[in-house]
């Protein structure tokens, strides 16, 4: 492939550089997702540019794009930009019905003006809609957008079930029953398709209320027994097996743990009140520690141990990293420079790519060069570009 | 190993017990094979030995179960989790995770074994059970068989020493239950794991069992013994032992190659007679259109076409509208199905006169179901035609296709929507316009004995079969479809059904069914269709489709070739026509 031979030493550097292919031993950690993913989260609700929004977006879209793969999980993310131009339509509309704060003087187009009795004040139906005003919650709707597009790129990059079995062995029998409970949904829907579809078979219509309404019952039989199959099923493979605990440990767990939590509560409160607030820190911190150290505990009454856990490599903290650089980035060109990051409505200006928060968005792309490419099944449907990596 | 004292289960609300008197012992390191007619209380038996019977399931234990030595009456299942692993009837409600190599690691996680040795195991169940390839696969993507092999891991890598199975190749095509055979049989040679299961499908399974424990009726006690000893006086028999019997040798065979060595005398007394042209399509010279039917309502001409604007302005309503000379014969051109990328059917063709049987045979996934959701309506072809009594299924208001044609789907229950029997009858009536009481006639002639206030959900899988039959037949469709309808029926309920179809098929019904079941196939089919990765492989006389494949042949053919043979009824007539 290559016509000049690269310096040996180069090579294998080079070849420690590709990323390799995904499998269960490499898998990145689903934290790891989550954090870039917040990151990009955090450097989207730092800014209202729309340029900058939308670089963040295409980032997104572009690892979500380069390393997915065809698990059921990983095709939420349509859905979850479907769901931020929603919010973009969502916020225009509201801004024209029920006008805006904004003062703006380039009247776009005047509405009828609902009458509202004077304890209405402040509120608008209708009447003058300005263009300032228009893309004020144009730039408001793309932020939101943005911060659900970047959850869905983490939805559709790290299994959620993964996530929570990252859990406290306190919390773990906790977290299968969420697990569990995900699953369900899926198997409820496929139901309902599977006996709506069995209505044509009797000769009835497939569609229309009716017809929800007569599997309904069938559907939430069948969801409950096959939750009772699970149930059986992990009962009989050990399913909430515990060690036995001294008495004095299992006694100490409950004082930690309710004593915790009591303390927590005890602390928000004094720190939100008025006054109160010299014993509010101390107070949470030390509730804190103590409930900590009582899930710790608990964890002890778990035999369970866990088979070949995601491990935090170089690449992890590479994904992870770049997620906290462009949020950093972004939170400090905000304070050295407010203009260019939250462009002007009032009065309208063009919005400007400040160059260097660009430039620090495009870190977001790391994990498109570092994270395990996962085998991808799309490859087999493509036989003729198969062949041509072959040759 | 695994001891019955005087166990009896009696669940609530049921005025006998289950099962009562059980006294047996099953020895280390053996299979044993759990056979018996529906309903003796089989998955009760088995379910005694995990314990879910009775921690999870209710219902009274009197006598003693012990498994190991550990009694299930102080332990519960997950404290025998260890020591006895259980995979129940349907292989995805045993699924707690998504992928295959976490599903092999869960019941050692909650066993809180060392990670290293967890990793060795899971790498050795792989192996073992052949799937390495399959390792990173969600379980959802996986075949039938495929599923059962992983359900069988996940409770191999706890190392138990007794694996309870009920019904593990049922749902399985002749070459994935074989799969999953094999691995039994290594794991009872190599391991000395004791196996006890419940099965059916005896043709599959009794040539593997060291000994089998019959149940012979509800509340009666089991009788244990060698298998070919209790073959001779079990209500239920495979057609090798059945021809065994028949023939009169001793000992009896119980595996095609056992019988093959014995049956030169039987091929000798055979080789005059030849075996019966029952295989012929009736002539189709009296087409039983649906009003030629007793009691069927005139053909609806005027089907209103389920089609949109777009489709009326291209005038393809009209087309639909313009097609009312019924056509008896099914007729499938050149038809293409694809779901996203995958094509489950390929330029099949296929027609289906009256009165004739069609069996569908092809491994799990090769698009029977598919053909079948096309025949009924519920697919639309993405290519090519589907005529059922010259009309478009897919493209007919589902009211009038009910009068054509039916289908009895995979899981009959789908179809069951009411409280009583009673109810669904009365719903079928009005469905497919029918006199009041046609349901419930059909219904008396199928179900003998079944009261108008049973509630659907407690019948057994045969008795729920013949009602969704019954459903299916009250609106009299000259073309009926079965997908898969022998799953969990054990011999007599299979009978039954057979009887049913014959006489369907000799009104002039067109049957297609869609089976796994060779025997079945042998028994009723005038035309064997096998299909492959969604095209037609072969197509022709069950006797010649059937007799030169390996895979699909009867017990009886493989026995007696080069002779073409298929069931025993068929050699049992000709020596007594002989005689």
């Amino acid at each position: 492939m290559t016509a000049a031979p690269a310096p040996a030493s180069a090579r294998p550097l080079r070849r420690a550089l590709r990323a390799p292919a995904a499998d269960r031993g490499n898998a990145l950690p689903a934290g790891a997702w989550w954090l870039w993913a917040l990151g990009l989260a955090t450097a989207a609700s730092r800014t209202t540019n729309p340029l900058v929004l939308g670089l963040l977006v295409g980032v997104a879209g572009y690892v979500v794009a380069a390393r997915r793969t065809d698990a059921p999980w990983a095709r939420s993310y349509g859905a979850f930009v479907k769901l931020g131009l929603f919010v973009v339509a969502l916020r225009l509309v509201f801004s024209v019905f029920l006008g805006s704060s904004i003062p703006g003087s380039h009247t776009v187009f005047v509405l009828p003006e609902l009458p509202l009795p004077d304890w209405a004040q402040g509120v608008r139906i209708g009447g003058r809609v300005t263009a300032e005003q228009l893309v004020f919650s144009l730039y408001d709707g793309m932020k939101l957008a943005t911060l659900l597009i970047c959850v869905g790129a983490a939805n559709a990059l790290a299994n959620p079930a993964r996530l929570l079995k990252s859990l406290p062995g306190a919390l773990y029998e906790a977290g299968v029953a969420v697990v569990v409970a995900m699953t369900f949904a899926p198997n409820m829907v496929a139901d309902v398709v599977r006996l709506r579809t069995a209505r044509r078979l009797r000769g009835r219509p497939t569609g229309g209320v009716r017809a929800v309404a007569q599997i309904g019952l069938p559907v939430l039989e069948g969801a409950l027994e096959r939750s009772v199959a699970v149930a059986a099923s992990m009962d009989a493979r050990g399913y909430g097996r515990t060690a036995r605990v001294p008495a004095a440990v299992r006694h100490t767990t409950n004082v930690l743990t309710l004593g915790g939590l009591l303390g927590v509560c005890a602390g928000t409160y004094g720190l939100l009140a008025a006054q109160g607030a010299v014993y509010g820190l101390p107070l949470l911190l030390a509730g804190l520690v103590a409930a900590m150290a009582g899930l710790r505990l608990g964890g002890r009454r778990s035999v369970r141990t866990r088979y070949r856990p995601d491990r935090w490599g170089v690449r992890a903290w590479l994904v992870a990293g770049s997620g906290a650089a462009v949020a950093a980035a972004m939170i400090r060109a905000g304070a050295v420079d407010p203009a260019a990051m939250r462009p002007g409505v009032v009065p309208l200006t063009a919005p400007v790519l400040p160059l260097w928060p660009a430039a620090a968005v495009l870190i977001g792309l790391l994990p498109a060069l570092v994270a395990p490419l996962p085998p991808s099944d799309r490859a087999a449907d493509r036989p003729v570009r198969r062949g041509k990596e072959q040759a | 190993m695994i001891r019955f004292e005087r166990v009896s289960v009696r669940y609530e609300g049921t005025e006998r017990p289950t099962l009562s008197g059980v006294d047996l012992t099953v020895p280390e390191g053996e299979l044993v094979l759990l056979v018996g007619p529906s309903g003796v209380g089989k998955s009760t038996l088995l379910g005694t030995v995990s314990g879910l019977v009775p921690h999870f399931t209710g219902g009274l234990l009197s006598g003693r179960v012990t498994v190991g030595g550990r009694d299930t009456r102080t332990h519960k299942p997950r404290e025998l989790a260890d020591l006895v692993g259980t995979v129940g009837q349907d292989p995805l409600a045993h699924f707690v995770t998504d992928t295959v190599e976490d599903e092999l690691a869960y019941g050692m996680e909650s066993l809180g074994l060392a990670p290293d040795v967890m990793r060795r195991r899971v790498e050795e169940t792989l192996d073992l059970l052949g799937l390495a390839e399959l390792r990173d696969r969600p379980i959802a993507t996986l075949s039938g068989g495929q599923r059962q092999r992983v359900a069988i891991g996940s409770v191999l890598t706890p190392h138990p020493k007794v694996l309870v199975l009920d019904e593990p190749t049922s749902a399985l095509d002749p070459a994935a239950a074989e799969e999953v055979l094999a691995v039994l049989q290594r794991l009872v040679h190599d391991l000395g794991t004791t196996v006890l299961m419940a099965e059916h499908r005896l043709e599959r399974v009794v040539q593997y069992a060291d000994q089998v424990v019959l149940l012979p009726a509800p509340g009666a006690p089991p009788v244990m013994g060698p298998p070919a000893e209790v073959m001779r006086v079990s209500p239920v028999r495979p057609p090798v032992a059945e021809l065994g019997l028949l023939a009169g040798w001793d000992p009896l065979p119980l595996s095609v190659r056992d019988a093959r060595r014995g049956a030169g005398g039987l091929r000798e007394r055979l080789a005059d007679a030849s075996p019966p042209e029952a295989a012929s399509v009736p002539e189709p010279a009296a087409p039983p259109e649906a009003s030629a039917m007793p009691g069927a309502p005139a053909p609806v001409v005027a089907a209103r076409p389920r089609t949109g604007r777009f489709a009326r302005l291209l005038g393809r309503g009209a087309v639909a509208r313009a097609a009312p000379v019924a056509d008896p014969v099914t007729r499938v051109d050149g038809l293409g199905v694809r779901r996203g990328r995958v094509e489950a059917l390929r330029r099949v063709t296929l027609t289906v006169a009256p009165g004739e049987t069609v069996a569908l045979m092809g491994r799990n996934g090769a698009g029977k179901s598919t053909l079948l959701g096309a025949l009924v309506g519920m697919i639309e072809p993405t290519a090519g035609s589907v005529r059922v009594g010259g009309l478009a299924p897919a493209r007919t208001d589902p009211r009038a296709m009910v009068r054509r044609v039916g289908l009895v789907p995979q899981e009959p229950r789908d179809l069951l929507y009411a409280d009583t029997v009673a109810a669904e009858c009365a719903a079928a009536d009005r469905d497919a316009g029918a006199a009041e009481g046609t349901c419930r006639a059909l219904v008396s002639e199928l179900l003998p004995g079944v009261g108008d206030d049973t509630h659907p959900r407690d019948l057994s899988e045969g008795q729920r079969l013949a009602l969704a039959l019954a459903l299916v037949l009250t609106g009299r469709p000259p073309l009926l479809l079965l997908d898969e309808p022998t799953r969990g029926l054990d011999y007599a309920a299979k009978a039954r059904l057979v009887g049913v179809l014959r006489g369907l098929a000799a009104e002039g019904h067109a049957i297609v069914l869609a089976t796994h079941d060779v025997e079945l196939a042998a028994e009723l089919a005038h035309r064997v269709v096998i299909l492959a990765d969604g095209e037609v492989v072969a197509d022709g006389p069950t006797g010649r489709v059937v007799v030169s494949s390996p895979a699909f042949a009867p017990q009886t053919a493989k026995i007696l070739a080069p002779q073409e043979w298929l069931t025993v009824s068929q050699v049992r007539g000709a020596l007594e026509a002989g005689a």
